[in-house]
């Protein structure tokens, strides 16, 4: 089985992020790059597919040089190889955008599954398993807690508020996943080591027969227009247990739907 | 040159135990080191990520990496955690590694895969009650060899001899879990009183009859490690059982020490670099008399120092494992950086309780236990005295 996972760079979770004034783009340069963390599930994933099904795994990655660093770490976790488009003229792509530059190189590559982390903590569209089946005209599956593939056939569990649904497609096909689905692995020493040596192919613009004039922030089909800082956290609620704390916490939660 | 940069893989090694100590260690390590529980979740997890296989050849299901590795893991680790830390330097520097080192094929093939997967942890058995640092003035611990050709084998086939295993052995780290495999013990097993003696190393299987393990020790620190007491009564291994040549057992715990010592030094570092970065956050949070912490000079030097101390013990450590690595002597470079890592870690506790004030004083903060953790680097693997005894006859001094 061949198995295509996509992998996006964004800056670390954990670090303080800002848009920049001048462009309204996050600021991706002040701060330390990580593979997007429901991308390491879709990793894990895949991983397990291919040792299960005897498939393999190939890394696609749309980002500036720095996101090499995030290709080789899913290289080290244990995919075979990878696909890096690299080029200038990409910058401040949008989704649609974004989307139509990975559906070129996946038409080229092939593959019988696509796995996507179900967001990205940076912009976190959630669209890009939707945008990606619609232009390759596979199935769409989405928010995946569970993947099983028998031949042809894929068997999925979405995550839901009221439990799962169970959805069925046939591959090739489109899955995003949730990070209820497994646990990712750590790359092993050995591993880091075996990533040296394993092909990263880089791809231009001019590769994926996109023109110049349909992608980066100026043909952008979507706008940032303004923004503003996160007002500063409000105070917690405190539930005075007068008998009926119980109830009062339930009812907490239940209303912000935690519950 | 000894060059100790660290390659690419180096530094992605050390990341990822960063991210794993954060993301597994630290949520769950308090509880553990509370109730002085040794935890196998976490252990487990340690395993599966490698880091018991890290400085052995692939053949033997190891990593391939080398001591580097080893003491990056270790460093990460004890910034967060000593206990898992201490686990991981006992099963591998001082457990596996002597059967890597000095076993025959077949004892390598026979132990060291299990060591290396983490499923199994082994033991290391040198210091009795008389005394840890007078090896081998202080041990008492005797092995005899039962063959066809002595009065008590007399009968046996060649080659199926026993050794009868005698004493106790204090302090061993790792050997009383459900998941230890072995431990090697250091016994006299020739010579006369008073003249030289004759020490083997002999590698006895946990569970073997005659070996009683002892409940585990109240510790000031190091609290989800397992460290026990071991007593031997005519314990019986096969004559195969001998690690290394008769008699050799002495200068091949000389040689594993000083690679332990380095790891240890690794360790301490970690710690010193936790107290730090515990103490920068906390600077920046706490407020006092209108500031925060951050603001102070008294505070601002002692966190510049708790920095200085930890830059040049890890130097200290990368210089000693660069030699190791390249197979120079390091029997000084080693001493010398367990000597500052272990000041290092010590020093950095004592700054970082006195920063949180209350709070570092709380086990269910990192820092109370640094601070507890700290002590036994200057005990463990060879005292500070024994560092400095070894520093100062390297060095020549005449006595
Ligand atoms: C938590 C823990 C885990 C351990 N794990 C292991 C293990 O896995 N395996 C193992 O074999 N051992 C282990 N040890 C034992 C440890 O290595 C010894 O405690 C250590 O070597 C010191 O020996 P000792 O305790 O007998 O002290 P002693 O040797 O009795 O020393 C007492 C004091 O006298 C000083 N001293 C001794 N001789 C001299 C001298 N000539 N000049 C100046 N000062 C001197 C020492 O530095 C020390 O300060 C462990 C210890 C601890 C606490």
């Amino acid at each position: 089985m061949n198995i295509v996972v996509c992998v996006k760079q964004v800056p670390d979770t954990w670090a303080e992020r800002t848009l920049r004034p001048e462009d309204s783009r996050l600021d991706r340069a002040s701060v330390d790059g990580v593979i997007n963390e429901l991308d390491e599930y879709a990793i894990e994933e895949g991983l397990r597919l291919a040792e299960a099904h005897e498939g393999e795994v190939t890394i696609l990655t749309m980002g500036p040089d720095k996101a090499s660093e995030s290709i080789r770490k899913a290289l080290s976790m244990g995919a075979d190889k990878a696909v890096h488009v690299i080029d200038d003229g990409l910058a401040g792509s949008d989704a649609l955008q974004t989307s139509a530059v990975l559906a070129q190189v996946l038409g080229r590559i092939g593959f019988d599954l696509v796995i996507l982390g179900a967001e990205s903590t940076d912009a976190r569209m959630g669209v890009m398993a939707a945008m990606l089946a619609e232009r390759l005209g596979v199935p769409q599956v989405s928010l995946a807690s569970k993947v099983e593939v028998d031949g042809t056939a894929l068997r999925i569990h979405r995550q839901r508020d009221y439990g799962y649904d169970k959805v069925e497609a046939s591959l090739p096909a489109v899955i995003s996943v949730v990070e209820k689905i497994n646990e990712p692995r750590y790359p092993s020493f050995k591993g880091i080591m075996a990533a040296k040596k394993k092909p990263v192919e880089t791809v231009t613009l001019a590769d994926t027969g996109l023109d110049a004039g349909q992608v980066g922030l100026a043909a952008a089909a979507t706008e940032v227009v303004s923004f503003a800082n996160r007002p500063p956290r409000q105070a917690g609620t405190v539930v005075k247990d007068e008998g009926d704390g119980g109830t009062k916490a339930a009812e907490f939660l239940a209303g912000q739907k935690f519950i | 040159m000894i060059s100790y940069a660290l390659s690419d893989e180096h530094q992605e090694l050390r990341q990822t135990v960063a991210a794993f100590a954060r993301d597994v260690v630290r949520p769950v390590i308090a509880g553990y080191y509370e109730r002085g529980e040794f935890p196998y979740d976490v252990v487990a997890r340690m395993a599966k990520l490698g880091l018991f296989g890290l400085p052995f050849p692939a053949e033997f299901g190891g990593m391939d990496g080398d001591l580097f590795a080893l003491g990056l893991a270790l460093e990460e680790l004890a910034r967060v955690d000593s206990s898992v830390a201490i686990t991981l330097e006992a099963a591998v520097a001082l457990g596996a590694m002597p059967i890597y080192r000095f076993g025959t094929e077949a004892q390598r093939r026979r132990w060291l895969p299990d060591l290396c997967s983490g499923e199994r942890l082994a033991a290391f058995g040198l210091t009795e009650a008389g005394g840890g640092s007078d090896i081998p003035g202080g041990m008492r611990t005797t092995a005899r060899l039962e063959t066809a050709g002595s009065a008590a084998g007399a009968g046996r086939p060649a080659g199926a001899g026993e050794w009868v295993i005698d004493g106790t052995k204090s302090f061993i780290t790792n050997s009383g879990t459900a998941i230890t495999s072995l431990v090697t013990v250091l016994a006299i097993t020739g010579g006369h009183p008073g003249g030289p003696r004759e020490i083997s190393a002999v590698v006895v299987p946990a569970g073997t009859p005659g070996l009683t393990v002892g409940r585990e020790y109240s510790k000031v620190g190091w609290c989800a490690s397992d460290t026990r007491e071991l007593a031997f009564a005519s314990c019986r291994v096969p004559e195969d059982h001998l690690l290394g040549p008769r008699g050799r057992g002495y200068a091949q715990f000389l040689e594993i020490l000083d690679e332990g010592r380095i790891a240890i030094a690794a360790l301490a570092v970690g710690l010193a670099q936790g107290c730090v970065d515990e103490c920068l956050r906390y600077t920046g949070e706490r407020a006092a008399f209108g500031h925060r912490l951050g603001h102070y000079q008294a505070i601002r030097f002692k966190l510049a120092d708790m920095e200085a101390r930890t830059h040049s013990a890890r130097l200290a450590w990368y210089d000693a494992a660069a030699r190791l690595v390249a197979g120079e002597p390091v029997k000084r470079q080693a001493a010398m950086a367990k000597l500052l890592a272990s000041n290092a870690a010590m020093d950095n506790a004592r700054d970082a309780t006195q920063i949180f004030g209350g709070y570092g004083f709380m086990n269910e903060f990192p820092v109370g236990r640094f601070y507890r953790d700290a002590k036994v680097l200057e005990i463990g693997e060879g005292t500070s005295e024994v560092q400095r005894m070894i520093i100062a006859r390297e060095l020549g001094v005449p006595d």
